[in-house]
């Protein structure tokens, strides 16, 4: 089946009418994509870290219960970082959503080939480390359910959207990392966290 | 011969509560087994098994962002799985707060572990992490509420390194010979 979807776009729907979600995204192109769609305090995009966003989404869904987590991270960083889906597999966190956009490309080093060029499923993955969803998505109707349910379905949710493999235009949000947490933190928890 | 006191880790639990820790992520070693079942019994904490001790900076990083604190438990043959993610806590200031169960050190059988646990403080001191031993037991608890008040006051990445004086020598030949 060949693939049509393109990121910014995929991004740009799942983002729509996000209320008070919460979202981290991964190195590289997920983090220009999330901030192509509009910078927010409640954005945490990571400049480095990389293997380690579903992580960050795991341990924050944990603090956060009642809030909305999306992990939003490209295939070449959900690959380093594998293991994180069976931990979270294990402490099922119902709030947590982990979305891959699947270029099957490290698209900052050349647009090498990962290996789910190769065909690596990391929604049967996520299937067999326990997400209660796990879904690959290729068609753009499929999207707006997957926002949906990254809002109101019992996770953990895990979502491989591939997209065509394309070098665009980065959109870069603040790289400072001090600013990006304590922007959060107020944002999230209120200006008292500036003194906690 | 001194009587080694086995109670610390009892004491070491009651420590992470009154810092106010609430997420708990942990490799397991021999050295931590009765800290793991404390937490893992305890309703108000939320003790996390990693599939590597690197996932552990991520899941502090998150429970900070969330507006919960956390610990991390692991033995220093993990410490070198976290090199790069510490980085990030730097370059974040998010606070960090590891105790490191030692290997490779005193009277260690196995030559493979040697080599990280030897590089353990060097390691973590050239990532900017604040670094504490306990070579006795008397010495943990109070090194843990120390780093524990130097990670959530200051923004830093704390470890206590607990000597394996402490925690006692694997030995492969007792065990094979049973």
């Amino acid at each position: 089946m060949k693939t049509v979807l393109r990121r910014r776009k995929v991004v740009e729907i799942l983002l729509e009418n996000r209320k008070d979600l919460l979202v981290v995204a991964g190195l590289g192109s997920t983090a220009w994509d999330i901030t192509a769609a509009g910078d927010s305090p409640l954005n945490f995009p990571l400049w480095g870290a990389m293997g380690n966003a579903a992580m960050f989404g795991l341990g924050l869904a944990l603090a956060q219960p009642k809030r909305r987590v999306l992990v939003l991270t490209g295939d070449g960083e959900m690959l380093m970082g594998m293991g994180s889906l069976a931990t979270i597999g294990v402490q099922k966190p119902r709030n947590l959503s982990v979305v891959v956009i699947d270029n099957e490309r490290y698209g900052e080093t050349g647009m090498q080939a990962t290996h789910t060029a190769a065909g690596v499923d990391l929604a049967k993955v996520a299937q067999g480390c326990g997400f209660k969803v796990a879904r690959r998505i290729r068609i753009a109707t499929q999207l707006v359910a997957l926002r949906a349910a990254i809002h109101r379905s019992s996770g953990p949710l895990f979502a491989q959207v591939k997209v065509v493999a394309e070098k665009i235009p980065l959109v870069l949000p603040p790289r400072d990392g001090g600013l990006l947490k304590a922007r959060f933190r107020r944002a999230l928890l209120g200006e008292g966290a500036d003194l906690d | 011969m001194k009587r080694i006191d086995h109670t610390w880790p009892d004491q070491l639990y009651k420590t992470l509560k009154d810092a106010g820790v609430r997420q708990v992520g942990y490799v397991p070693d021999a050295g931590h087994k009765r800290l793991i079942e404390l937490c893992l019994a305890d309703k108000d904490m939320r003790a996390v098994v990693l599939s590597t001790e690197a996932e552990g900076m991520g899941l502090a990083a998150g429970a900070w962002l969330g507006g919960q604190r956390s610990a991390l438990l692991m033995q220093s043959s993990g410490v070198g799985n976290c090199i790069n993610q510490l980085g990030t806590v730097r370059e974040c200031r998010f606070p960090l707060l590891m105790l490191v169960t030692m290997r490779g050190q005193k009277g260690e059988f196995n030559p493979w572990q040697v080599p990280m646990g030897q590089a353990t403080p060097a390691v973590l001191e050239a990532m900017g992490v604040v670094v504490d031993e306990a070579n006795t037991a008397e010495e943990i608890v109070p090194a843990v509420d120390a780093a524990a008040r130097i990670a959530f006051g200051s923004y830093q990445a704390a470890a206590v390194l607990i000597s394996q004086a402490v925690i006692g020598i694997k030995s492969f030949q007792d065990q094979a010979a049973r």
